[in-house]
């Protein structure tokens, strides 16, 4: 599962551009996953410019990154 | 007022530059148009280096200096081997104040007749028979939905309208530049010239930025590709380790990060009541990462498009579709030749470069444009020589 580090992040919808199943919202001050939709690609966390988004089951994890 | 009334003509969500000057050209040929911004201003937080040609603003508009931050007319190349190339920039740049510049495109929208609202946040669209009809959201806490002929997604790097629509705008992992950007002072710079330092060091995939706003502030920035953020160092540490190194005693004035999508524009960007334009549509340059010039270009052609749209035989995609048609006449196969480009140079590793910034090192400074520079990284490709020569000369 994806967590958000909420008190670190700007906002900026930078993984909202990158999220292969449209599931993360920003708002002006807000960020929220739906984690029902996500698929743990992790994708999120990597383009995460201030390591907002961390994966709390790394083994989790799909490959979908790599694709 | 806009709460009272249920349907305009056009609908565009995202108050940047593509947005605006969607409104403005929309508004002027006589359509109602509604502007709908989530934040709670115009123009801030200003996420982007803020660097323009001339030549690309006064296709718009004649440059306001109250726009200008600084003029650019010479560029530094830093190789990871600390070689240093300079040389003249044959057209002249400037580095904008977007805070000032994004409001003013907004005015000019709202004088055209255009609406804004800011603090109106959309979270949905309405769809009837599988054309795009409206959109839903909340404006400072309160539900609303608004309809219209045609709905403009123009929400930047997010791109969620056009997903919503089932338009395909998602960003592959290769093609999201990873952004932060410090706006410093207390430093002594060049003020009209633009530093790029190129190293898998400062920036891999990527390349980090000193463009001067006056002679001691700067914005002082740096993108790294998805595809090597994969590889655990995020971003901010990059920037952090550059400021320790270049710049220890600057004082920071303002931080902001962001996503810079550098690949092909979206394969759709129309369909039956739905616009897609700038940053949503994916028409940044992706070589120089630039997004401000394609994105009020595409803002303009949409609003051509959907002008004529109406005053026919209404939005469909098939009277659409002339903006992509427009879109790719104009800049599109030139942002493919720069994609392929792009998709080359993004790896290179630190020797390449070396080797790039010596070659054109060798060459007598007054030969030197980056034309040549482009020419250099692109030798040992040939195939793509021919994308080099036609993207900087036209041919």
């Amino acid at each position: 599962m994806i967590e958000i580090a909420e008190n670190k992040c700007d906002f900026c919808g930078c993984c909202v551009g990158v999220c292969p199943v449209n599931c993360i919202e920003v708002k002006e001050a807000d960020i929220l996953i739906e984690h029902e939709i996500c698929i743990d690609c992790d994708i999120c966390v990597y383009v995460c410019p201030i390591e907002v988004l961390y994966q709390i089951e790394p083994n989790k994890s799909t490959s979908v990154a790599a694709a | 007022m806009w709460n009272e009334q249920k349907e305009f003509d056009c609908i565009v969500v995202g108050g940047g530059p593509a947005g605006s000057t969607f409104a403005r050209v929309a508004a002027e040929s006589g359509l109602s148009v509604l502007l709908l911004e989530k934040d709670r201003d115009i123009g801030v937080p200003v996420r982007c280096g803020e660097a323009v040609s001339d030549a690309g603003l006064r296709i718009f508009h004649e440059p306001d200096p109250r726009w200008i931050a600084s003029t650019i007319n010479r560029i530094k190349l830093v190789a990871p081997n600390e070689t240093v190339v300079e040389f003249d920039l044959h057209q002249k740049g400037y580095i904008l104040d977007r805070r000032i510049f994004d409001y003013d495109l907004a005015e000019f929208a709202s004088i055209a007749g255009a609406q804004i609202v800011t603090k109106a946040y959309i979270d949905g669209l309405i769809i009837e028979d599988d054309k795009v009809v409206g959109v839903k959201g909340t404006h400072v806490g309160e539900r609303f939905e608004k309809r219209a002929k045609i709905v403009v997604g123009a929400d930047g790097v997010e791109s969620r309208v056009g997903r919503w629509a089932g338009l395909k705008t998602t960003v592959k992992l290769k093609d999201m530049e990873c952004g932060i950007q410090k706006t410093v002072t207390g430093i002594d710079v060049d003020e009209h010239m633009f530093d790029f330092y190129l190293s898998r060091k400062w920036a891999p995939g990527g390349y980090l930025w000193v463009f001067p706003k006056g002679k001691h502030k700067a914005n002082i920035g740096l993108a790294i590709s998805g595809l090597y953020a994969k590889d655990g160092k995020a971003a901010h540490k990059f920037l952090d380790e550059f400021l320790a190194w270049k710049y220890p005693n600057a004082s920071v004035l303002t931080t902001v990060v962001g996503g810079v999508p550098v690949a092909k524009t979206v394969k759709h960007m129309v369909m039956d009541g739905l616009m897609l334009v700038g940053d949503a549509a994916r028409t940044v340059n992706p070589v120089t990462g630039g997004g401000i010039i394609p994105g009020m270009r595409s803002g303009l052609l949409a609003a051509e498009t959907a002008v004529k749209a109406l005053k026919n035989s209404g939005p469909t995609r098939k009277n659409l579709i002339q903006y992509e048609k427009e879109w790719h006449k104009i800049g599109g196969k030139n942002h493919e030749r720069f994609y392929r480009i792009k998709e080359t140079i993004f790896r290179f590793t630190d020797d390449e470069l070396n080797r790039i910034a010596n070659g054109i090192a060798n060459v007598p400074e007054d030969s030197r444009s980056l034309l040549k520079l482009f020419t250099i990284a692109a030798s040992k490709k040939p195939s793509l020589l021919i994308d080099v020569a036609r993207v900087f000369t036209g041919i």
